[in-house]
C-alpha cells in the first residue's frame, strides 16, 4: 500500500464522504417526518388517507432503494418531472426510509397499553392530553431501539447513490479503481471512510437506546 | 409513458428472467447462510473469549458495511489481492452468504440462549450426548423461533440483488436499461414504464413473501 | 345527607349479551357502598360505565344533580368529579410518582404547580410514601404502587371514588396496607363505590354491601344484615365460597 497514493486520494473521499453525509441526513429527517405523519395516520384510522399511508408503507418497504432511485431519476423526467442528483437521492432515501419509521413508530404507539389511556382519561385527561403526556413519550422509548436500526440501515444504503452519478463514496472509489487502477488504496479508504460515517452513529444509538429503556424498563 | 415497450417482443420475459437472477442468488445465499448460521451460532455461545471477540468483530463488520461496498471488495479486491478471477455471480453469492451467515447466526444465538439450561441438564440426565441434544432437543425448539425472521431475511436479500448490476450482472435493473437503451429512438419515455414496472416487479415478488411472514408470526405468538 | 350519585335503570349490552340488567343504585354523600359478586357479573363493568370508559344503552346515571349519562362532551369534564383507581395502577412509567401525582391537576384543572405539589407532598406522607416521591414506579413494589394510583385520584378531588378490585393483583401482603389507606378515607367521609373480592374489609369498610350476579343487583343490606343474614340463596351459596369447613 502506497501512502502517497492514500494521501492523494484522501482529499476526493473527504469531499466525497461530506456530500453522502449530507444527503444521508437530510433523507433520515425526512424520513422521520414522514415516519411520524404516517404513522399517526395509521394509528389514528384517519378515514381516507389510511389506506393510502398502508399501501405506501407497504410498496416503499418491499422495493429496494435503487430501483426506486432510477424511477425517480430516470423514469420520472419523462412525464415531466425533473430531479437533480442530489435531491433525487435525500428525496428516495427519506420516501424509503419514510416507510421504515413509519412502521417503527406504530409499533411503539400500539404498545402502549391500553390500560394507560384509561388510566389517563379516568383522571379527566383529554385526548390531547392524553397524547401528549401519556403516550407520545412512552411510544418513542419504546420505538426508540428500532429508529437507531432504521437510521443505521439508512446510512448503509446511501451507498447505492453511485449509481445515479451522485459523486458519493462509492462513486468515487468506482471511478479511482476505474482510473488507476489502486484498488487496494481505493477500497482501504472506502471502508476507512464507511466506518467513520456509521460507528460514532452506531455507538451513540447504543447509548440512546440504553438511556431510554432504564428510563422505561429500569433495566 | 412507455409502457408500450413491455409488450415489444421478448422484453417482458427478459425482465422476469432478471428477477429470476435475483430469486436464484437470494436462495442460493439463504441456503447456504442457514446451515452455517445455525453451526456458528451454536459456536458462538461458547464462553471462550478469543472465539467470542472473533465473532463479534465478524458481526460487527456485517452490520456497519454496506452489502455495497462488501461486494466491491470481494469483487474488485479478489482478483487485485488473490489473483483469482472471481465471476461476479460467485462474488455476489459469497458476500450475501457472508451476509446472511452473520444474521443467521446472531438470531441462533439469541434462541439458544433463550432456551433454559434445564432442557440441556434433563436431556443428558436421561443419557443423550450433546450432539443428540442438539439435533433431537434443542434444533427443533429453536426452528420455528427463526422461520418468520429467516423468511424477512429472504426479502431483504431479493432488495439486495438489485445492487449486484453494479458489478455487472444481468438482473431484472440491468435489462430494464438494456431494454430503454435498446428503444430510446421509438420509444423514447420508454424510462417512466420500464423502471415503473420492474418497481412493480420487486414488490410483487417481495410482499407476498413478507405477507406470509406476519401471517406466521402471528399464528406461532404463543 | 344528600344523595350524590343515582342510578336509574342502566343496562349495558356488548352485542347481544346484557351485561348490566336494570340495575339501580343511589348512593349518599360520604357513604361507602361495596359490590361483591362472583367473577364475570358485571361489577367492574358498572364502575366503567360510571366514569364513561364503557357506554350504556339505557338508563340514567345522575351525579350531584346533573344528568350524566349520554353526554360526551361533558364526559371528561365529569371525570374530574368521579375518580377511580384500577385493578393495575398503571401509573405513568415515565414520570416520577410525584410527576405521576401533580400531572392531571396541572394540566387538567391548570392549577398552580406549586400548590400541587405541596398538596401533592401532603398526601403522600399521609399514604407513607414521602420518601419515594423522586423514584420512578418501577421501583416500587405492587402496594406502593397502588397507594400512589389511590393518591393521584384523590388529588382530583373527586366527589366519588371508585375502586376496581385494587388488591387483586397484588402479593397477600400488600393487601393490608392499601386496604388501611381505603378505610382512613372512609372514615374522612369519602363517598366510595368499592368492588373488591376481599369479604373482611368489605365488612369492615362498607356502610352498605350490594350483591351483584347475572348482571341484576339481586341483594343489598347493611354488612351485618348482609353476611350474617343473607336473604337470598345466591347470596347465600355466594359467601359459602369464601368459608371452609373442617
Amino acid at each position: 500500500m502506497d501512502p502517497n497514493v492514500l494521501s492523494s486520494y484522501l482529499p476526493l473521499y473527504v469531499q466525497a464522504f461530506l456530500l453522502t453525509v449530507k444527503i444521508g441526513w437530510i433523507g433520515i429527517i425526512i424520513a422521520l417526518l414522514i415516519g411520524v405523519i404516517v404513522a399517526f395516520i395509521i394509528h389514528f384510522n384517519v378515514p381516507v388517507l389510511k389506506p393510502i399511508a398502508k399501501a405506501y408503507v407497504e410498496l416503499f418497504r418491499n422495493t429496494p432503494l435503487l430501483v426506486q432511485l432510477f424511477f425517480i431519476y430516470f423514469g420520472l423526467p419523462k412525464i415531466g418531472i425533473t430531479v437533480s442528483a442530489e435531491v433525487c437521492g435525500a428525496v428516495g432515501l427519506g420516501l424509503l426510509g419514510g416507510s421504515y419509521m413509519a412502521e417503527s413508530f406504530r409499533s411503539g404507539l400500539d404498545a402502549v397499553p391500553v390500560s394507560q389511556s384509561e388510566s389517563a382519561l379516568a383522571l379527566g385527561m383529554s385526548k390531547a392530553q392524553l397524547f401528549g403526556n401519556v403516550i407520545l413519550p412512552q411510544a418513542f422509548s419504546i420505538s426508540t431501539p428500532a429508529i437507531v436500526a432504521n437510521v443505521i440501515f439508512l446510512l448503509k444504503e446511501t451507498s447505492v447513490f453511485s449509481a445515479i452519478s451522485l459523486m458519493d463514496l462509492m462513486f468515487t472509489a468506482k471511478d479511482l479503481i476505474g482510473l488507476y487502477y489502486n484498488t487496494t488504496e481505493c477500497l482501504v479508504l472506502l471502508v476507512v471512510f464507511y466506518i467513520v460515517m456509521l460507528v460514532p452513529v452506531s455507538i451513540l444509538g447504543s447509548v440512546l437506546e440504553k438511556k431510554t429503556r432504564y428510563k422505561m424498563f429500569g433495566v | 409513458m412507455g409502457f408500450d415497450v413491455l409488450f415489444k417482443g421478448t422484453n417482458f420475459i427478459r425482465l422476469l428472467a432478471g428477477l429470476g437472477v435475483a430469486l436464484k442468488i437470494s436462495l442460493i445465499s439463504v441456503a447456504i447462510s442457514i446451515p452455517l448460521g445455525i453451526v456458528l451460532g451454536m459456536i458462538m455461545t461458547t464462553k471462550n473469549v478469543v472465539v467470542k471477540a472473533i465473532t463479534r468483530l465478524y458481526l460487527e463488520i456485517v452490520r456497519i458495511m454496506p452489502q455495497m461496498v462488501l461486494l466491491f471488495i470481494v469483487f474488485f479486491g479478489a482478483t487485485r489481492a488473490l489473483g483469482i478471477n472471481l465471476s461476479a455471480e460467485s462474488a455476489s453469492i459469497i458476500v450475501f452468504s457472508f451476509w446472511g451467515t452473520a444474521e443467521m447466526s446472531d438470531l441462533v444465538r439469541g434462541a439458544l440462549t433463550g432456551i433454559p439450561v434445564i432442557q440441556y441438564e434433563s436431556s443428558f440426565a436421561l443419557g443423550l450426548s450433546p450432539l443428540q441434544t442438539y439435533l433431537y432437543v434443542i434444533i427443533p425448539q429453536i426452528v420455528r423461533r427463526m422461520i418468520p425472521l429467516s423468511i424477512n431475511l429472504i426479502t431483504r436479500m431479493i432488495k439486495t440483488t438489485s445492487l449486484v448490476m453494479m458489478i455487472g450482472i444481468v438482473e431484472v435493473l440491468k435489462v430494464g436499461q438494456q431494454i430503454i437503451e435498446a428503444n430510446r429512438k421509438s420509444s423514447p419515455n420508454a424510462a417512466f414504464g420500464v423502471f415503473a414496472t420492474v418497481f412493480l416487479l420487486y414488490f410483487l415478488a417481495c410482499y407476498p413473501i413478507s405477507c406470509l411472514s406476519k401471517y406466521l408470526e402471528k399464528k406461532w405468538e404463543n | 345527607m344528600s344523595e350524590i350519585l343515582s342510578v336509574k335503570n342502566l343496562s349495558k349490552r356488548f352485542d347481544d349479551l346484557t351485561v348490566l340488567d336494570n340495575i339501580d343504585l343511589s348512593v349518599k354523600e360520604g357513604e361507602v357502598v361495596v359490590i361483591v359478586g362472583p367473577s364475570g357479573c358485571g361489577k367492574s363493568t358498572f364502575l366503567r360505565c360510571l366514569n364513561g370508559l364503557e357506554d350504556i344503552q339505557d338508563g340514567e346515571i345522575i351525579l350531584d344533580g346533573e344528568n350524566i349519562s349520554h353526554d360526551k362532551k361533558t364526559l371528561q369534564k365529569n371525570r374530574e368529579k368521579i375518580g377511580m383507581v384500577f385493578q393495575s395502577y398503571d401509573l405513568f412509567p415515565h414520570k416520577t410518582i410525584l410527576d405521576n401525582v401533580t400531572l392531571a391537576p396541572i394540566k387538567v384543572k391548570k392549577r398552580n404547580k406549586k400548590e400541587v405539589e405541596e398538596e401533592a407532598l401532603v398526601l403522600l406522607e399521609r399514604v407513607g410514601l414521602l420518601s419515594k416521591k423522586d423514584n420512578y414506579p418501577r421501583q416500587l413494589s405492587g402496594g406502593q404502587k397502588q397507594r400512589v394510583a389511590i393518591v393521584r385520584a384523590l388529588i382530583m378531588q373527586p366527589k366519588v371514588l371508585l375502586l376496581d378490585e385494587i388488591t387483586a393483583a397484588l402479593d397477600p401482603e400488600m393487601v393490608h396496607e392499601v386496604l388501611d389507606v381505603v378505610l382512613s378515607l372512609a372514615k374522612e367521609g369519602r363517598t366510595m363505590l368499592i368492588v373488591t373480592h376481599e369479604m373482611q374489609f368489605a365488612r369492615a369498610v362498607a356502610d352498605r354491601v350490594v350483591f351483584i350476579d347475572g348482571g341484576k343487583i339481586v341483594e343489598e343490606g347493611t354488612p351485618d344484615e348482609f353476611f350474617d343474614n343473607p336473604k337470598t340463596d345466591r347470596l347465600k351459596k355466594f359467601l359459602q365460597t369464601f368459608s371452609y369447613n373442617k
